[in-house]
């Protein structure tokens, strides 16, 4: 926020920063390409407007609440939890959650083992369950320091792992997406599953919290 | 997911394998971080098209062995702060990995 302007109208000397507006922010070239591309394709005939606008809204409207439904049936039907573990993709369909056709693999956390996700290339994410990243995810900052350095990150989250548990990163490099199925909270046998859906938030499924905070 | 793939894979669970040191041009999937490393694997998830050929607009066929290949942070990052018992999962497909013949992790 570089930009300011200053109050000629009455005596204060000093500008205050001013809220830039969207066309202050660099205008890219994969901007310009993916708006020519959408442009071509809907010109060509080979999707509509209202196919671009109604693939734009279905990502919309994933959100982590998904994911959060899927985690609580598997802290109250274990059986369920296997099913999960085995295949994602299937196990979510039972609930009536498209979770999109590429495979998520869930990874459980346990007293053992604390399980983390991170893509250290890019901005992999199971977006058809947890809906889209948080800008953290995507930052150099973020993708960089959970590989080198997890125990520091998770504990800028208020995440302090102890040193008998393994901390696990899982790297998203390649064909496959992660989500983490966090512990259930202690003294949470009295919910059901729709207040433990509740205790699931977005940060707990990537791994870098806990659940119930 | 990975049923039936086991059979054409050419590594199997709990095998050391040797991440290749290779650092190839193009739109490649294998972190920077691991290559020359060593690891176990840990899953077989599947096979994939390459994505190395997708990338330019081929099939990627023959399809390869995709591993979840386990390494040990310490083996990761010399001075790693973390505890010995820390790791790190990569998906790799199979074209980057070597039997591991007790080279240096």
């Amino acid at each position: 926020m570089s930009d300011s302007h200053s109050h000629d109208h009455d005596d204060w000397p000093y500008p205050h920063p001013k809220q830039p507006d969207t066309e202050d922010s660099e205008f890219t070239d994969y901007m310009a390409m993916a708006a020519a591309v959408g442009n071509l394709l809907i010109e060509k005939n080979i999707i509509s407007r209202d196919d671009l606008r109604g693939m734009i809204e279905s990502i919309d409207s994933k959100s982590p609440a998904d994911g959060a439904k899927a985690v609580a049936r598997a802290w109250v039907d274990p059986e369920f939890k296997s099913r999960l573990l085995e295949d994602v993709v299937a196990a979510a369909g039972e609930l009536g959650l498209d979770a999109g056709t590429i495979p998520i693999r869930a990874v459980e956390n346990t007293p053992e083992v604390h399980n983390v996700i991170v893509c250290t290339l890019c901005s992999c994410y199971p977006r058809m369950l947890l809906g889209l990243p948080p800008d953290w995810y995507k930052s150099r900052a973020y993708r960089s320091r959970v590989v080198r350095e997890p125990r520091e990150v998770l504990r800028e989250f208020g995440t302090e792992i102890s040193n008998d548990v393994e901390v696990r990163v899982h790297d998203s490099t390649a064909d496959l997406r992660y989500m983490v199925i966090p512990m259930r909270p202690e003294r949470t046998e009295d919910l059901n599953e729709e207040e433990l859906a509740a205790l699931v938030n977005r940060d707990s499924m990537i791994g870098v919290t806990t659940a119930g905070k | 997911m990975a049923r039936g793939f086991e059979m054409s894979a050419q590594f199997s669970i709990g095998e050391r394998v040797h991440v290749r040191r290779a650092y190839p041009p193009g739109h490649v999937r294998t972190p920077h971080f691991i290559r020359g490393k060593t690891g176990v694997v840990a899953n077989i998830a599947g096979e994939f098209a390459n994505p190395e050929e997708l990338a330019y607009g081929r099939d990627g066929l023959p399809k390869l062995a995709l591993y979840h290949v386990n390494f040990r942070q310490t083996d990761l990052w010399p001075g790693y702060t973390g505890q010995p018992s820390d790791t790190t999962v990569v998906a790799i497909y199979e074209n980057w990995l070597d039997a591991d013949e007790g080279s240096e992790p």
